[in-house]
């Protein structure tokens, strides 16, 4: 608990350590999530050119 | 020397070695991050002004650290694309303007919870360093904005590197602010002698380099789906999306 309370500053503490990691992981996810939209764009449509060949 | 640049450059070639790179860059970036937090959160004894509060220095240094890096990074690399027309130092810019901005508002954000029970405030507008940062967050919304906004990857890499380029203005006063105004915002810190003790560097320094190294595999990450985007059209693109492993 008193790790918890950092000396009464355990609001402040935890919020931006808190936030550091949200902040790091929507990004991280964010990055993954577009190269696959952009990856699976891609393969879409080279592989309907391909049919059409 | 030359041989090496123009290979890197090779779309092809930094596709596939950005994808072996990013986990020697996550994997002990995460490590150095883990280590950092936890000594920082309780190995680390209380400052003796600042009580517990201090350990905020941990995730806000890197984050301001990484906001400038970010804008520098987009600088070098629309200078490099202007002077030498490599198209791959145009998409550093494009990678690192989210990351960038993303670390800018979080060094905002932790620097403003910090200064409620140092300063009394959460905010302050005549205060230099605090101000400057706030511009650097709008210099990379513009900077996004100008890009999204211009159809013509050519026409946007030209407009978006002058753009970095004129902002570094702003980034050096961003680092000097502290010391040519007078501030609420500490002076240097980090890297100026006897102003920290040992204990509580070694694990700002873990997070430093922490945080570098995952900002590194993010943005690699990004370079290589601005990459494939921009490369779309291409030969190498089809033969690797075709190819039985493929090349996600």
């Amino acid at each position: 608990m008193e790790a918890l309370a950092m000396g009464g500053y355990g609001a402040y503490v935890w919020s931006c350590f808190g936030l550091a990691f949200i902040v790091t992981v929507v990004i991280e996810w964010r990055g993954r999530v577009r190269h696959n939209e952009i990856y699976r764009d891609i393969e879409v449509r080279i592989k309907a050119l391909e049919e059409r060949e | 020397m030359w041989k090496f640049f123009h290979q890197m450059a090779s779309p092809p070639y930094f596709y596939r070695l950005a994808a072996t790179l990013i986990p020697w860059f996550a994997i002990p970036g995460l490590i150095l991050i883990a280590y950092g937090a936890y000594a920082g959160l309780f190995l680390v004894s209380m400052d003796y002004q600042q009580g517990d509060a201090f350990r905020i220095i941990y995730v806000h240094v890197p984050s301001a650290y990484l906001s400038m890096m970010a804008y520098m990074m987009m600088a070098v690399g629309g200078g490099i694309g202007l002077i030498w027309r490599l198209k791959l130092a145009h998409a550093v810019g494009a990678a690192a303007a989210p990351l960038g901005a993303a670390f800018t508002f979080l060094a905002l954000v932790t620097g403003s919870i910090w200064g409620r029970p140092m300063w009394g405030t959460w905010w302050e507008w005549g205060d230099p360093r605090l101000t400057s940062e706030l511009i650097l967050l709008f210099l990379y919304f513009g900077y996004m904005a100008l890009r999204s906004s211009i159809d013509d990857t050519a026409k946007a890499d030209k407009a978006s590197a002058v753009l970095a380029l004129v902002g570094v203005v702003n980034v050096v006063i961003v680092h000097f602010s502290v010391e040519w105004w007078s501030s609420l915002h500490q002076g240097q810190t980090v890297f100026k002698k006897g102003t920290m003790d040992a204990d509580m560097r070694i694990p700002l320094f873990a997070m430093l380099i922490g945080f570098s190294l995952i900002f590194g595999a993010m943005v690699l990450r990004r370079l290589r789906t601005e990459v494939l985007f921009r490369e779309r059209r291409t030969r190498w693109v089809r033969e690797l999306v075709l190819s039985p492993e493929g090349g996600k």
